[in-house]
């Protein structure tokens, strides 16, 4: 669908902005996890980079529903932002961007609160995130034409990638995790081996060297 | 004035209002007991309709707690009454640490008393629930106990028991309330403290089954009596379990403030002390010839950097080398570890591992630098984690390092002053691996 | 009313982000755990430790009023 308002491209662009963003604050994220590290940067910047361009990529996405709502082109309620099937533009599209945003403010919200909130609930509504990223992503690929070619298509396919290679580097240090009662034995066997077991004869070997 | 459980039954003063000891344990060992014969000897719990007079009474006596922290008991009754809301009431009986045997030993012999304390303390803080806490194998007495005081209608509040997983963590405060509450016997982060906001939110008062016999005794004696016994700063009796150097053990109980060499079997043929360990596994090793002149209060054990504890005392015979067993028991601590702070899963493993070392033939240099700094004066371990756990494991492990530095020295060279390497200290097999060990 | 830094070391994982950012009152040990000053912070440090507590990605660190009674473990 062409616009040619300066809402209708101000919302595209912000929408392609954010999309950029939302991919970012989601590897940061993992990276915060992974207590990993930035080249170059202390570790406070990779905590505190993924805090504040979260709050940009919603900044981003306020003005991205709101330029789409002005746009006279085609008739957007503004509550189509945060409520699902409330537009009949795009309907499908557009309720994919509001489910997604309704989680990026939950998230927020709750990281805001956190000290006063349940810790519980507090990583449970975090973990969303995994299914915020792919919902945004939908909605950018369905929602307009945009990001189906050109430079715009390779965008996507880079955030898609990154995305990808963050959440395998995720779920592949989740699974060599040991659980917390599995830990002490483990730092046990390799630090003080049962006298006697093999481990034990290890160490007297470093010993007598 | 001691008086041991095994002794032959000669006479002995029977405990009361003119005795001296055995105040907890029954003058003559062996005999069942019965709550006809407990209520023939000591009448009704006397239930005294209210906190007041209860939480007086113990602080006149001066009673503070048996389970090894020591903290006066009216102050914590103090607390769980005049809190808000609903209130529990634990007898903790998850006598955790492998080398105490006192709480079994009295949840067998005189299990009556112990539940006369639960339920004249559950009056007095007003509790609507009250539960035991036990290691399982040992609650075959008390089952009998409690449904005698059912149908003999003694009770004032009904009592649920609950099994403590075998962990050497199990029995503490903030542990014992997880694992009340449904989860693993780990202890949490603190504050708040459990008696002002414990199992499931309610002000929870947490006390180790003898403080409970004692309570009991001074509910119908009074703090006179109790007072009668001990010193003027730590007044009454406690059980010790002792660990003789010809290699018998007993449960004794002993006048707070009675000589360290009371406890000890003087037979001349028997083998000689070579160190004391005082307070159990969280305790302090001590020479011999320092030890055998003290007397066993916190007062004067404080001064040479020990403490009663739970009231384990261990002669380490002449025929066994300290740092193996030292060595053996870092073990245990480390692998009994929650595994949930940082200091602690990473450096008790690592000084278990040190120690190890220096009882084997020959150690790296770099291993005496490393328990310095683990275990030395300015510790990285101690303080560092959410329950005393490396604290006292540190305690441990640093007078080893002390009282066993000649030996140090000799393995160095790769000899040992014994040949035995016989296990002494008794330890449980296996270790911890999977969350259903926590439970 | 002086105020002292408190970890919850069951929460702490070791990210290290409290140390860089007050290494005045935080050092890190030899496994990656903070090693917090005992002392109460000091009133020109007030600000700085406010912020290392907020940037806290576990919320390990907490600001505790030093006249209120130390906890009995």
């Amino acid at each position: 669908m062409n616009g040619t308002t300066a809402f209708w491209y101000a919302s595209r662009a912000t929408g392609v902005v954010a999309l950029l963003l939302l991919t970012a604050v989601l590897v940061l994220g993992i990276l915060v996890s992974r207590q990993g590290r930035l080249p170059g940067l202390p570790r406070f910047a990779v905590t505190s980079l993924h805090r504040n361009i979260s709050l940009l990529a919603v900044a981003f996405i306020a003005v991205h529903v709101l330029t789409a709502v002005l746009d006279t082109y085609v008739n957007i309620p503004i509550l189509a932002g945060v409520v699902p099937f409330a537009s009949s533009y795009e309907r499908g599209w557009l309720t994919l961007g509001a489910v997604s945003f309704d989680i990026m403010l939950a998230m927020i919200i709750t990281s805001l609160l956190r000290g006063r909130l349940n810790r519980v609930l507090w990583r449970a509504v975090h973990l969303l995130a995994y299914l915020c990223w792919p919902v945004a992503f939908a909605h950018s690929i369905g929602s307009s034409r945009d990001l189906q070619h050109g430079w715009l298509l390779d965008l996507a396919v880079g955030c898609a990638l990154a995305v990808a290679a963050a959440v395998s580097w995720r779920l592949a240090h989740a699974a060599r995790q040991l659980p917390r009662a599995a830990r002490v034995a483990a730092i046990m066997a390799r630090h003080a081996p049962a006298p006697g077991t093999r481990g034990s004869e290890r160490t007297r070997e470093r010993i007598a060297r | 004035m001691t008086t041991t459980e095994m002794d032959s039954p000669a006479a002995h003063p029977a405990a009361g209002p003119a005795g001296g000891l055995p105040r907890l344990l029954p003058p003559v060992p062996g005999v069942p007991e019965d709550l006809r014969a407990h209520l023939a000897r000591y009448g009704r719990p006397p239930y005294l309709g209210g906190p007041g007079l209860l939480i007086r009474g113990a602080q006149a006596a001066g009673l503070t707690g048996r389970g090894g922290a020591a903290f006066p008991v009216h102050r914590k009754l103090a607390i769980v009454a005049g809190a808000r809301g609903r209130k529990v009431i634990v007898a903790n009986g998850a006598e955790s640490e492998p080398a105490s045997r006192k709480d079994a030993l009295l949840l067998r012999v005189a299990p009556n008393l112990v539940l006369d304390g639960l339920q004249l303390a559950a009056e007095a803080i007003g509790a609507s629930e009250a539960l035991l806490y036990l290691h399982p194998g040992v609650s075959q007495e008390i089952w009998r106990a409690l449904s005698q005081r059912a149908a003999a209608g003694t009770d004032w509040i009904d009592v649920t028991i609950t099994e403590a997983p075998p962990r050497f963590l199990a029995g503490q405060e903030s542990a014992l309330v997880n694992r009340l509450g449904g989860g693993p016997a780990l202890p949490t982060f603190v504050p708040p403290r459990v008696s002002e906001r414990g199992l499931r939110g309610a002000a929870t008062l947490v006390q180790n089954v003898e403080t409970l016999a004692h309570l009991a005794l001074i509910a119908r004696y009074g703090p006179r009596w109790f007072r009668a016994l001990g010193t003027g700063q730590e007044p009454g009796s406690m059980l010790t379990t002792v660990y003789q150097a010809d290699g018998t053990s007993q449960v004794i109980e002993v006048e707070i403030g009675a000589p360290l060499r009371t406890l000890l079997a003087s037979q001349p043929q028997a083998a000689e002390a070579q160190a004391l360990l005082i307070g159990g596994f969280h305790g302090t090793w001590l020479p011999t010839a320092q030890a055998a002149s003290l007397t066993l209060d916190n007062a004067t054990l404080n001064r040479h950097g020990a403490a009663l504890g739970a009231g384990v005392i261990a002669a380490l015979p002449a025929g066994r080398c300290g740092l193996v067993e030292a060595a053996r028991v870092a073990r245990y601590l480390a692998a009994e570890s929650a595994g949930q702070c940082g200091p602690c899963l990473n450096g008790l493993p690592r000084m278990a591992a040190g120690l190890a070392e220096l009882a084997g033939r020959g150690h790296r240099r770099q291993v005496r630098a490393d328990l310095e700094r683990w275990a030395g004066p300015r510790s990285l371990i101690t303080g560092r984690g959410a329950c005393n756990h490396p604290d006292g494991t540190v305690r441990f492990v640093a007078s080893a390092l002390t009282v066993f530095a000649p030996e140090i020295a000799l393995h160095a060279q790769g000899h040992c002053s014994t040949t035995s390497r016989r296990p002494f200290l008794p330890l449980p097999d296996g270790m911890p691996t999977t969350e259903d060990d926590w439970f | 009313m002086a105020e002292t830094l408190r970890v919850n070391p069951i929460n702490c994982s070791g990210h290290g982000v409290c140390a860089e950012l007050l290494p005045e009152l935080i050092s890190l040990d030899e496994w990656g755990y903070p090693i917090i000053d005992p002392r109460p912070v000091p009133s020109a440090l007030d600000l700085e430790a406010r912020r290392t507590v907020a940037a806290c990605p576990a919320l390990a660190l907490k600001l505790i009023r030093t006249d209120a009674p130390a906890p009995v473990r």
